[in-house]
């Protein structure tokens, strides 16, 4: 039915030129040395320093206390990606199952004050939130970090809609074998969510390791910087240099960009999946 | 809600608990923060604060540098909101009428979804550069001499161009899954009515997208206000000065750099308004979506 013209690819390839060359450029800078980028502008092919500017960015201290290097960012974002994610799962998965297999005084009341949050990003309000954070003392810990994000209803909203979509009978049927809601949870609506769950995992361990506002606000302990928090804190030192060392940071931003895309790209299938459906 | 459900004096309290609790100290307390201390004004040590009623919203509206901001925000959010998403959808009609290598082109069109705001901010910086950037000696070729941070067109362009970048896959991803919706039927129907595949594409195809079309205008809307902040905090460097900047930015800037608890908290009051109103947009959007498809 469909005639496939030349012009097609043609713009597919454009646009696919767009989208890689930014990303490209940036590793390939990261293969040389500062020298050679600061006279001769990027260069368009690899370098020889490739394996010399990982094995700085990531095993050399630096920041301003020389307490931070690229091995102790990739594991405070890689806490961060997961902790979230899991927290994120585990509590929304509970709060969406009460709100929709339980009969209880105030359930709506429950199910507005969470979906409110639905409403408003945390950016909005940041300066309170930073404020009840600090107040709380939770400033330059991971629990500070992490469970601030977890505040909006999104994953909850996600489980809602799936299991609205489960059919009635399942619980029927489980009640009359004598089922009580710990054990049709586990053994029944468990199973059934397991693609949900990757899906949302996947897209919340992204959403979590690219977290940029909240984290520079919260860690001002150089050690618990992640990749994407600390990059900027780092270039300030090299660029502040009077050859900016733009080879390293790319190398820093290679890092920060390969595991969630890598992710991305690996279950491709499900990270479709569940960003289709979730934001509906 | 289902037809059946359990019973139970204290299981669906416990069960909501941790969501509840999180809820109420990390979202429902700022937000009445927020609007409590958006009707005083504290001294930026914070021994002391007075209310002034309606004070800060007045200050705020009426300062010439929040105007200036506004309107910045305002075409930001419409070129960003446009471009990508007039781009993405040229590459989902594309790459859902090839067949050959779809997949690849698909997976090369999308991953950009998972660089970070500020990633993609600091890689627009290294190309944008002043003295390393091929875009610069690029458009140097045209006669147009970029100074990013120093000329504030120049640097709007260089964050515009960043921001549409990382927005395009969601909109790609959304839009093609929009048209791998179509039925069949109704592509070969409309192909034996209408053999100009441009008009076909505008008087059916472009029709039956306009659901996701008009939920992913709210999504990008919201992208351009609020996920941009990572672009724009790279790309202005900390030099806010003359710097274009965006109405979040704006609440940050006075907030934690200028000390204003009271201006700050009053912008964040006003976005909140204006982001209520857009969310009632989508649900009704979204209600409609469940009613009739």
């Amino acid at each position: 039915m469909k005639k496939v013209h030349i012009t097609d690819h043609v713009i597919l390839l454009l646009g696919v030129f767009f989208m890689v060359t930014p990303v490209v450029l940036a590793f390939l800078t990261s293969t040389h040395d500062a020298i050679t980028i600061y006279k001769n502008g990027i260069q368009f092919v690899p370098g020889d320093k490739f394996l010399e500017n990982y094995e700085t960015v990531l095993f050399q201290a630096g920041g301003f206390t020389k307490k931070v290097n690229g091995l102790v960012m990739l594991k405070n974002s890689m806490i961060l990606g997961l902790g979230f994610a899991i927290g994120k799962i585990v509590i929304s998965m509970l709060a969406a199952y009460a709100i929709v297999y339980f009969r209880f005084p105030m359930a709506s009341l429950c199910f507005w004050l969470i979906f409110s949050t639905l409403l408003l990003p945390l950016e909005v309000q940041i300066l309170p939130s930073y404020e009840i954070v600090q107040s709380l003392g939770m400033v330059n810990t991971y629990s500070g970090l992490i469970v601030p994000l977890i505040a909006s209803a999104t994953g909850t909203f996600f489980f809602r809609q799936f299991f609205m979509s489960v059919p009635d009978e399942l619980l029927e049927a489980a009640r009359i074998d004598g089922a009580g809601p710990w054990k049709f949870f586990k053994d029944i609506l468990l199973p059934l969510s397991k693609t949900m769950i990757a899906a949302i995992f996947i897209i919340m361990f992204v959403y979590g390791w690219n977290q940029y506002l909240w984290p520079t606000l919260i860690t001002t302990d150089e050690s618990l910087f992640t990749l994407v928090r600390g990059i900027k804190q780092i270039l300030q030192v090299w660029v502040g240099a009077q050859i900016p060392a733009f080879n390293q940071a790319m190398a820093l931003t290679i890092l920060a960009i390969i595991p969630p895309v890598l992710v991305v790209v690996i279950f491709q299938s499900w990270f479709v999946k569940g960003l289709v459906e979730s934001d509906k | 809600m289902k037809k059946v459900q359990f019973q139970s004096r204290w299981m669906p309290y416990l069960l909501l608990l941790p969501q509840l609790s999180i809820v109420t100290i990390f979202f429902l307390w700022p937000a009445a923060e927020a609007v409590r201390s958006s009707f005083y004004l504290e001294d930026p040590f914070g021994f002391s604060s007075t209310f002034v009623g309606f004070d800060n919203f007045i200050d705020t509206l009426t300062s010439t540098d929040y105007g200036r901001v506004a309107r910045f925000t305002a075409l930001f959010t419409f070129f960003v909101t446009f471009l990508s998403l007039g781009i993405a959808l040229l590459l989902a009609v594309k790459a859902d009428k090839v067949l050959r290598g779809a997949s690849t082109y698909k997976t090369l069109l999308m991953w950009v979804y998972a660089v970070a705001p500020p990633v993609a901010g600091l890689i627009g910086v290294l190309l944008f550069d002043q003295h390393v950037g091929p875009m610069v000696d690029f458009f140097a070729m045209f006669g147009w001499p970029m100074q990013i941070g120093v000329d504030a067109f120049d640097t709007s362009f260089a964050m515009i161009v960043t921001a549409v970048w990382k927005q395009i896959p969601v909109n790609f991803i959304f839009f093609l899954s929009g048209l791998q919706g179509i039925s069949k039927s109704v592509q070969e129907a409309a192909s034996i009515d209408c053999r100009s595949g441009f008009r076909r594409f505008w008087t059916v195809t472009f029709p039956l997208l306009a659901p996701t079309g008009f939920f992913l205008l709210i999504i990008n809307i919201t992208y351009a206000f609020f996920d941009t902040f990572g672009i724009i905090d790279v790309i202005v460097k900390n030099e806010p000065g003359n710097n274009p900047v965006t109405l979040v930015y704006k609440v940050y800037l006075d907030g934690f750099r200028g000390n204003d608890l009271g201006g700050s908290s009053a912008q964040s009051v006003i976005l909140m308004a204006m982001v209520f109103v857009l969310t009632i947009i989508q649900f009704r959007l979204i209600e409609r979506r469940v009613h009739y498809t």
